[in-house]
């Protein structure tokens, strides 16, 4: 089945603790201290603790990844950081909701994605786009 | 202090190789949630046609970026470090990343520029196996914030 432009794709709400920034920097082997000390954080002119850019690229990646249903099917994918992901001291974290929508079908059966991916109603991530190889 | 522009082009000598491994690959998919069974199971990844488990499709932010970090290290360049972040970031994935794969990382400097006091560079990473097959070109955008 291909899609139509415009075709808007399922929505992805993940949230985002400081245990998951601990566990994505051991798997990542990105140790910046920023992503898990808070009083390195607000030294740097932060406000707090900050999500991994990587890390909210790889969780916006589940949003296409979920609808194609193959991780391989995703051929290209660029994001731009905007803005930083403050993850509070907390059980609850910080949340990011990834929307998706089918921007332009291309050549050789391919689709390109656009994502707008947002925590507490602002953009984090700008230019967040995909190519996908389509079923 | 401006970067550059002769930089533009500079390459620098393969990196050491990084062996892929299924450990490694399903530490990385818990971390980001990606629960996909060809992440985990290399009887699942086979069944979907794949030699061994792929990695998530980010994964190769753990070879590449620590490669791009040898233009960090070139004097020439000059960019200072403790002011650094990561501003853009794309993947073009020739083929999935697998366990068993030996990469070798080949990182150049594809553009150097200076915008309102902030150094702009960007630096391509190819990875690609041992016997030269390309898998992955990752390029990522750094930013070294100018003094405030």
């Amino acid at each position: 089945m291909t899609p139509e432009a415009g075709t808007a794709l399922p929505e992805l709400v993940v949230r985002v603790t400081r245990a998951d920034l601990v566990r994505y920097a051991g798997a990542s082997g990105d140790f910046n201290p920023i992503h898990w000390n808070e009083r390195v954080a607000r030294e740097v002119g932060l406000p707090g603790v900050i999500a991994h850019g990587m890390l909210t690229m790889a969780l916006a990646a589940r949003a296409v990844t979920g609808w194609t249903g193959d991780p391989a099917a995703l051929l290209e994918y660029q994001v731009r950081f905007g803005r930083p992901v403050v993850v509070p001291d907390d059980d609850r974290g910080a949340e990011l909701t990834v929307r998706g929508t089918v921007a332009a079908l291309l050549e050789d059966g391919r689709a390109r994605v656009d994502l707008t991916v947002t925590s507490e109603g602002e953009k984090v991530l700008s230019l967040a786009r995909a190519v996908v190889r389509l079923g | 202090m401006a970067l550059d522009r002769a930089l533009v082009g500079r390459s620098y000598p393969p990196s050491a190789v990084y062996e892929v491994g299924r450990a490694k690959i399903a530490e990385f998919a818990a971390a980001v949630g990606a629960t996909d069974r060809v992440h985990h199971d290399a009887e699942a990844a086979r069944a979907a046609g794949h030699a061994d488990v792929i990695a998530p499709p980010t994964f190769a932010i753990v070879v590449s970026l620590e490669a791009a970090f040898v233009v960090l290290a070139d004097d020439e360049v000059g960019l200072d470090y403790s002011r650094v972040v990561h501003g853009e970031q794309k993947f073009t994935h020739h083929r999935p990343i697998r366990a068993g794969d030996r990469l070798v990382a080949t990182t150049t400097i594809d553009a150097a520029r200076t915008v309102a006091g902030n150094d702009l560079l960007t630096a391509r990473v190819e990875l690609a196996t041992e016997a030269g097959e390309a898998v992955c070109t990752s390029t990522s955008m750094l930013v070294a914030r100018g003094p405030a």
